[in-house]
């Protein structure tokens, strides 16, 4: 079925804060297989000029991924959660998530679209600090396969 | 580390080899919070299409973004990421697992000194990472 295209400029509220854990760090950092002592030890990220360790480039993930099950799983958008495969994924770090951030998320729907038969969400996640200051902006396409054409059918 | 100075346009990055093994996937389905079957179930995988259990695109995308982080020196200098997912990558039950072959260049210096990196990542020969590009910023 074809998704409501009235949810285009949506914007969910705010996610409860996630804290990021230097632990978390290190275990995305070790799956990612990312070696540095900046993803690990507090000393090494001060001496490379950062308050304590950073994340990867793509540690936001499990931050904006749980984030946006806001609005992979509202009933009312009607997205078939169990089709959906992840079509692209940029991140924009306005400056590397630290230890100790707490982020809270602003999932924004920036657009709606059906193409070859499958419907597709471009979703932006925005992490930011709870004082406001922006870190990270979460761009993704969901791709729900088959959802389009399964009406015509 | 490497400095801005010492870059140009066409400059190529050293290439990297990564071998994906299924304990990969359990770790990062454990560190990501990702806990879809596909990416650990043989049987459910099956159920679904797919020619068995395949790679977090995700994985993928964070382990190929060491090409840039090992050449920067610094992980915190990659100011932009972003991918297209193509053809999964099947990672079979073995110790061999699935080799992908990653390379990248310099693309372009842009107006703000920043610099965008164009990034291939190849799974038997096959292109898994469509338009895969990093912006960075050197000291």
């Amino acid at each position: 079925m074809a998704l409501d295209q009235s949810f285009i400029g949506r914007t969910y509220p705010p996610s409860p804060p996630y804290e990021v854990s230097r632990e978390k760090i290190r275990e995305f950092a070790d799956a990612v297989g990312e070696p540095g002592e900046i993803h690990r030890d507090p000393e090494a990220a001060k001496a490379a000029g950062y308050v304590d360790v950073i994340a990867p480039p793509t540690f936001a993930i499990l931050i904006s991924m749980k984030a946006n099950e806001v609005l992979v799983m509202d009933p009312e958008l009607g997205l078939d959660y169990t089709r959906v495969v992840h079509g692209d994924q940029t991140f924009v770090h306005h400056r590397p998530i630290v230890a100790g951030d707490r982020l809270v998320v602003t999932t924004h729907v920036d657009a709606i679209n059906s193409r070859m038969g499958n419907d597709i969400v471009s979703v932006r996640a925005e992490l930011a600090t709870e004082s406001g200051e922006q870190v990270t902006t979460a761009r993704s396409t969901l791709v729900a396969r088959g959802t389009a054409t399964e009406e015509q059918a | 580390m490497i400095r801005a100075a010492e870059v140009t346009a066409g400059d190529v990055l050293p290439p990297l080899s990564l071998r994906i093994t299924r304990a990969d996937l359990v770790r990062y389905a454990g560190a990501s919070l990702d806990f879809n079957p596909i990416h650990w179930n043989e049987r459910f995988a099956q159920e679904v299409g797919l020619p068995g259990v395949i790679a977090h695109g995700m994985l993928t995308m964070g382990m190929a973004v060491r090409v840039v982080t090992a050449w920067t020196g610094d992980p915190g200098a990659v100011l932009e990421y972003g991918v297209r997912f193509g053809r999964p990558v099947p990672v079979p039950d073995n110790a061999e697992g699935a080799l992908v072959e990653v390379s990248a260049k310099v693309a372009k210096v842009l107006d703000d000194g920043t610099f965008k990196i164009a990034i291939t990542a190849a799974f038997e020969g096959k292109s898994v990472l469509g338009g895969a590009t990093a912006r960075v910023r050197l000291p």
